[in-house]
């Protein structure tokens, strides 16, 4: 198996920390070198500030396992400096189609408009996607990853968070102020401390087999319902690089794991979905159960928990991995003020408040999908099936036919981080949405109205022309970039060639579309966190309107 | 009046994000209601749905062209 990837090792070195007299203390520890453990700490450490990773293995995922990376995860992992090489190996799609033995039901299209930077989804194999995370980290020198390091204790008491650690040369001690938990699914940690993430554990079990073959399907995700092939279950066939293939068999509860996995059960059941002819190779297989689950706080003092380990979802929908980059780009900022003592450890808990909401939303979301697939009863069956053979027909019954609801953002339209708005506005750019990205032009240059937000506050006024700002709005603006917490305005003009005003990005708008976006009448002005999501917004800049919000967001209010 | 096979379900109060969400609300809440349920009482379940909702639309075109489209390939 594995004819198209090898797992590099990354080396065990061992560190000066392990012969000290006593625990040497680091500002943040994150365990897990997964995705998300990365994610965390690349967001600390390309913005200088000194950040130790501990990973028990040595090598990337074994197996492609999560596939399915989002825009989101896309915007996020650009911001992190590392998205141009997974969407240059990745496999871009937008495309599913949805068939009901053996007949197209219906498809969807999941970036149905243009203007935004990063498609809707990349399928990549964990494996890659985890070695360009490695390589980004590795240029950056804030970055500290250990190898074979393996968290065997974990204790706290108000101020400082004491850990050991097991390596292949013994034992030693370590302590951090700040621990991030990011050790999957089955998080040792969270053990070790004595919690639980407590949910539903579905009782049906699934194949996955990646397969490599030169086959002219396009590169859409299809979905079978009940196919001739496979009677009375599901399959799925998606594509990633390097001409692999998943295809996922639903087999039922009463199946051998250990039997499905060998090769000689495996091949018929590919033969017969792809048919006989088909010359392929089996990379790699797994059969896997699934629940969906969570913490109950994901913060629990000084300790952090993200990812998996806070929260787990069935695999429909692709929420795992890129809900657990969410976590991670909504934790850094606010971890950040809270070190710089910018902003109380409250900060902390909008957090747990937050991702426990998106989780809620994606195990609903996943839990659904699972239900839909898997009817758990006779007549949840007949309304699944009639709802397929309506599809035929009807729009309606398209919609609601769900094959997985692929992974979105939580709107946190409750969060206490947000200003209610008093002025009124069209369009989906509340506070507590993630801001949607736009062309932008940038003196002459096309660039993305993403790429041009920084890792701090950002005040997003939009304009006719730069001539049009009064002297009371230039003063705003410039009395808001000697806020104490970061804050950088950024003008769109909607009109107007460029100007310059010192020390100010000044963007052109491109064919309307940020003006449509954010229903931008001129003077409208958006207050962004750091995480690209929307906390407030104006139909006139107030630079006392703009303070307080900004205190409000990073629960200083 | 034409029958509307265009997706209908929405909240009346609420504004959601996703076209996905209120229609999945919805079935959920209909599976939800048979919780439980032998087959034989959720048939007993959808036979009275059907009535409140025929009802509800009132309009015995509308409701003709239901049935027909209900009735249809079988």
């Amino acid at each position: 198996m594995f004819s198209t990837y090898k797992n590099p090792v990354y080396e065990y070195i061992k560190s000066p920390d392990q012969s000290a007299d006593k625990a040497v203390h680091h500002p943040v520890i994150v365990v897990g070198a997964g995705p998300v453990g990365m994610g965390a700490a690349m967001d600390l450490g390309q913005y200088g500030n000194d950040v130790l990773v501990l990973d028990d293995n040595n090598t990337v995922s074994v197996g492609s396992r999560a596939i399915c990376f989002s825009k989101r995860a896309l915007e996020i992992f650009d911001r992190l400096g590392c998205a141009e090489p997974m969407i240059d190996k990745g496999v871009t799609w937008n495309v599913g189609k949805i068939f009901f033995r053996d007949e197209l039901v219906t498809q969807f299209d999941l970036l149905p408009e243009a203007g935004h930077k990063m498609p809707a989804f990349i399928n990549l194999q964990q494996y890659y996607l985890e070695e360009y995370m490695v390589d980004r980290l590795n240029q950056l020198e804030t970055i500290e990853t250990r190898w074979k390091n393996k968290v065997i204790t974990v204790e706290q008491d108000d101020d400082i968070v004491s850990l050991t650690i097991d390596t292949p040369d013994g034992k030693y001690d370590l302590s951090c102020d700040w621990l991030i938990v990011a050790d999957g699914a089955n998080s040792d940690v969270r053990a070790m401390m004595g919690l639980e993430s407590t949910g539903k554990v579905f009782k049906d079990r699934f194949l996955i087999a990646d397969i490599v073959m030169k086959a002219g399907f396009p590169p859409e995700r299809w979905f079978n319902f009940d196919p001739s092939y496979h009677r009375g279950q599901s399959t799925l066939l998606h594509r990633q690089s390097d001409d692999v293939w998943r295809l996922d068999f639903q087999l039922g509860w009463d199946k051998d794991p250990e039997e499905e996995k060998k090769p000689e059960n495996i091949i018929p059941r590919v033969k017969a979905m792809m048919g006989d002819d088909v010359d392929f190779e089996l990379e790699w297989a797994s059969v896997y159960t699934f629940q969906c689950r969570r913490m109950q706080r994901f913060r629990q003092g000084r300790v952090l928990f993200t990812g998996d380990a806070a929260h787990q979802v069935s695999p429909f929908g692709a929420r795992g991995a890129n809900s657990g980059l969410q976590d991670t780009d909504n934790l850094i900022w606010k971890l950040k003020l809270v070190m710089q003592q910018k902003a109380p450890q409250q900060l902390l808990d909008t957090y747990c408040d937050e991702r426990e909401f998106a989780a809620d939303e994606n195990i609903m979301n996943s839990t659904r999908s699972t239900d839909f697939i898997t009817p758990k009863s006779a007549v949840s069956k007949y309304f699944r099936d009639a709802t397929l053979e309506l599809s035929k027909r009807f729009d309606f019954a398209r919609k609601l036919t769900n094959s997985g609801r692929l992974s979105d953002t939580a709107v946190l339209l409750d969060s206490t981080l947000n200003t209610p708005d008093e002025d009124s506005f069209e369009g989906d750019m509340v506070p507590g949405t993630v801001m949607s990205d736009a062309p932008v032009v940038n003196q002459n240059a096309k660039q993305w109205l993403l790429n041009s937000l920084g890792n701090h506050f950002t005040c997003l006024i939009f304009v006719n022309s730069v001539d049009d700002l009064s002297l009371s709005e230039l003063e705003a603006i410039d009395t808001l970039q000697r806020e104490e917490i970061q804050l950088v305005p950024l003008i769109v003009v909607t009109e107007q060639a460029l100007t310059t005003i010192d020390d100010i990005q000044i963007l052109a708008e491109t064919d309307g579309v940020s003006k449509q976006r954010f229903d931008a009448l001129p003077g409208t002005t958006y207050l962004i966190r750091p995480d690209q999501h929307v906390c407030a917004r104006w139909r006139s800049l107030d630079a006392d309107k703009v303070r307080q919000s900004l205190l409000r967001a990073t629960a200083n209010l | 009046m034409d029958l509307n096979t265009d997706s209908n379900f929405h909240h009346p109060h609420k504004k959601v994000f996703r076209a996905y969400r209120a229609g999945d609300d919805f079935y959920e809440a209909l599976i939800e209601m048979h919780q439980g349920l032998s087959d034989e009482d959720s048939q007993r379940v959808n036979a009275r749905l059907i009535l409140l909702l025929a009802n509800q639309i009132g309009d015995l075109s509308v409701l003709q062209q239901t049935m027909d489209a209900a009735r249809k390939d079988l």
